[in-house]
């Protein structure tokens, strides 16, 4: 029985506890990025994707990529609460010997199907993958989650113009549109509108929605199962830090981490 | 006892400042960053220079193609980003828009090393030196403290021709309150009979613990701050081979391909003696602090007299003065020297 979207709320909240918490204790992370992004994970990693915890390199699984790798904490909390590891490791993010890096690193977790962290990586990735899951026959698809402002990479867009041009319908991209980067608003730095046009001019079946609306957003990826013959584009659009109020839409939260008493305060705004 | 230092601000800080500095002296003087620019300190200038700061967004290959149109149209291009994203993607730029057309860029990196920690390795950079260096043309720098920071910025900027300098996230050690660190020179810093130990960036402060530790043993060493990776201060290096017969080198970088391997190469050409490298052994790191990295990767003064021991017992004894080992006299017979 796939989760009730009531269902996916309640782990939406879970993992943007355990977000903030896992942050606090390292003492060090992306809050801003790692919030945004939650509604897109929960629903991939708890409702859309064909994946087996007990079973990490089954052939016909759905493959994820966090090309914007620094949104890790909310992905490790996702894969924790849905079978690929005991939630107990959750606070060792960031320390010396913990399989939770501060970036995605296949080496400490081979579920993972990249190391991210460089950003504009992810996509070019996914279409490796693309061709061979073509190449096997077999369905599963390819998600690939990228920043706004990580679209200010080149190899993004070489990575968007070949997919399109190849028609890889098996690759859903979600670009958690949060409007921020790290040293400023991503309209101050470089700005990116009109982003879905881009993909659409390459060939992708664009989507735009309210990235945090988790019915529209399991809709948008189950949509994006069907389309034939072009990749896939869902603009999420987001709030950075999205959550906590002292930290949305501010661009201090991108690389900051909350201290003890400002996780609290944020916790008790989360309602747990 | 090995000597406890004050520690100063980080050498990306002090480039921070020197570049504001620069901005005030020289109106031909541009910024360039790729959203980076709290950790690189370049948003220092940028707020005093808006009209001459450019953050280019999250595009550092494009970055370092803008800074050599830049330098071509009479500007003095600085363009900052971390050491791994800023060579590593913009490579090509540098090789093509930069050090083949001999544009004067000046490519200053922040977070080189593993010291930065917990980020992990998709940010830390044991690549940078070794790519910089194979680029003809380019002076590749790697400074152990602010002072020392400050003057190869300022340097930088009267230098005709691209120039590479690494900087570092974390608070480091002062070795320096001035002075002057020309292009192509090193530094002396102790002086030693038995060993030498080559050092750049942080690992200078460990190389002089690690002269006191040997000290309390009865070993000299001489301690040498090779700032300038490229040109090598070759004389330095040839005569502390001549004059102490065996070397440690020391840096925060792979051992492939960085100072190490530029002071083996001068050796083997001019005065092959013993070297032993401390520096990352071909392996990306992990998250953790940066002392926690620093240690497991064998990056302290404790690993430099570890060593310095090694390379002691390696060293090459002119003939005569030590009995051969057996049945390697007749073997070494054309060489002047034997193991
Ligand atoms: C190639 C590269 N350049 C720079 C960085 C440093 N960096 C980390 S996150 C970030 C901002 C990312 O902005 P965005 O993609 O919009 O992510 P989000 O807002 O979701 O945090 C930057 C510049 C990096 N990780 N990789
Ligand atoms: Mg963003």
């Amino acid at each position: 029985m796939p989760l009730t979207y009531d269902e996916l709320k309640a782990k939406a909240v879970r993992v943007r506890r355990d977000s903030l918490e896992m942050i606090t204790a390292a003492a060090s992370g992306h809050p801003g990025g790692s919030l945004s992004e939650v509604e897109i994970l929960v629903a991939l990693w708890f409702r859309v994707m064909r994946h087996d915890p007990k079973n990490p390199q089954w052939a016909a699984r759905d493959r994820f990529i966090l090309s914007k790798g620094h949104g890790c904490p909310a992905l490790y909390s996702c894969m924790a609460h849905t079978g690929y590891f005991d939630p107990s490791t959750l606070n060792t993010l960031r320390k010396l010997g913990s399989p939770l890096q501060g970036h995605p690193d296949r080496r400490f977790i081979p579920a993972l199907e990249a190391s991210t962290g460089s950003l504009g990586n992810g996509l070019s990735i996914g279409i490796g993958i693309a061709h061979a899951l073509k190449l096997d026959k077999t369905d599963a698809r390819v998600y690939v989650v990228v920043g706004d402002g990580e679209c200010q990479e080149g190899q993004i867009w070489e990575a968007a113009m070949y997919a399109g041009a190849h028609g890889l319908d098996n690759i859903t991209l979600i670009v958690d549109y949060n409007k921020k980067q790290l040293d400023d608003m991503v309209k101050h730095v470089l700005p990116m509108d009109p982003l879905g046009g881009k993909f659409a001019a390459m060939n992708w079946d664009v989507m735009e929605i309210d990235g945090h609306n988790m019915q529209l957003v399991v809709e948008a990826l189950e949509e994006s199962k069907k389309v034939k013959g072009r990749p896939t584009c869902i603009v999420a659009h987001t709030i950075t830090g999205k959550g906590v109020s002292f930290m949305e839409n501010d661009p201090k939260w991108h690389g900051v981490a909350p201290t003890k008493e400002e996780c609290a305060k944020a916790l008790a705004e989360l309602g747990v | 006892m090995v000597r406890e230092f004050t520690i100063g601000p980080a050498t990306r800080e002090a480039y921070g400042a020197a570049l504001v500095e620069l901005g005030r002296k020289n109106p031909n003087v541009v910024v360039l960053d790729a959203d980076l620019s709290k950790s690189t300190y370049t948003g220092k200038f940028g707020k005093e220079f808006p009209d001459r700061f450019f953050n280019i967004g999250i595009a550092e290959a494009n970055m370092v193609g803008i800074a050599g149109g830049l330098a071509h149209s009479g500007k003095i291009p600085f363009c900052s980003s971390f050491a791994c994203f800023l060579v590593d993607k913009g490579y090509d730029q540098l090789r093509i828009a930069v050090a083949y057309p001999q544009e004067n860029v000046k490519v200053v990196s922040s977070h080189g090393g593993i010291s930065i920690g917990e980020d992990g390795p998709s940010q830390q950079s044991i690549e940078d030196v070794a790519l910089m260096v194979t680029l003809p043309g380019f002076v590749v720098c790697v400074p152990s403290d602010a002072a020392q920071a400050r003057d190869l910025v300022l340097r930088a900027a009267d230098h005709k021709g691209p120039v590479y300098i690494r900087t570092g996230r974390p608070k480091v050690a002062t070795i320096y309150t001035g002075g002057e660190f020309p292009f192509g020179k090193s530094r002396q810093l102790e002086d030693g009979k038995d060993v030498t130990i080559v050092a750049n960036g942080l690992m200078v402060a460990e190389a002089l613990k690690a002269h006191d530790a040997l000290k309390d043993d009865g070993i000299t060493a001489r301690v040498i701050d090779s700032y300038c990776v490229k040109p090598l201060d070759e004389e330095a290096i040839i005569s502390a081979a001549r004059d102490t017969g065996a070397l440690v080198v020391a840096e925060e970088h792979s051992k492939i391909g960085g100072l190490g391997a530029m002071v083996a190469q001068c050796l083997a050409a001019h005065f092959p003696a013993p070297v032993e490298q401390v520096a990352v052994n071909d392996t990306y790191a992990e998250s953790g602090s940066p002392a926690q990295l620093l240690e497991k990767y064998g990056l302290t003064w404790k690993h430099v007299v570890a060593a310095a021991r090694k390379v002691l017992g390696r060293k090459v004894r002119p003939l005569g003065n030590e009995p051969p080992p057996a049945g390697k006299a007749s073997e070494s017979e054309h060489h002047p020297f034997e193991v």
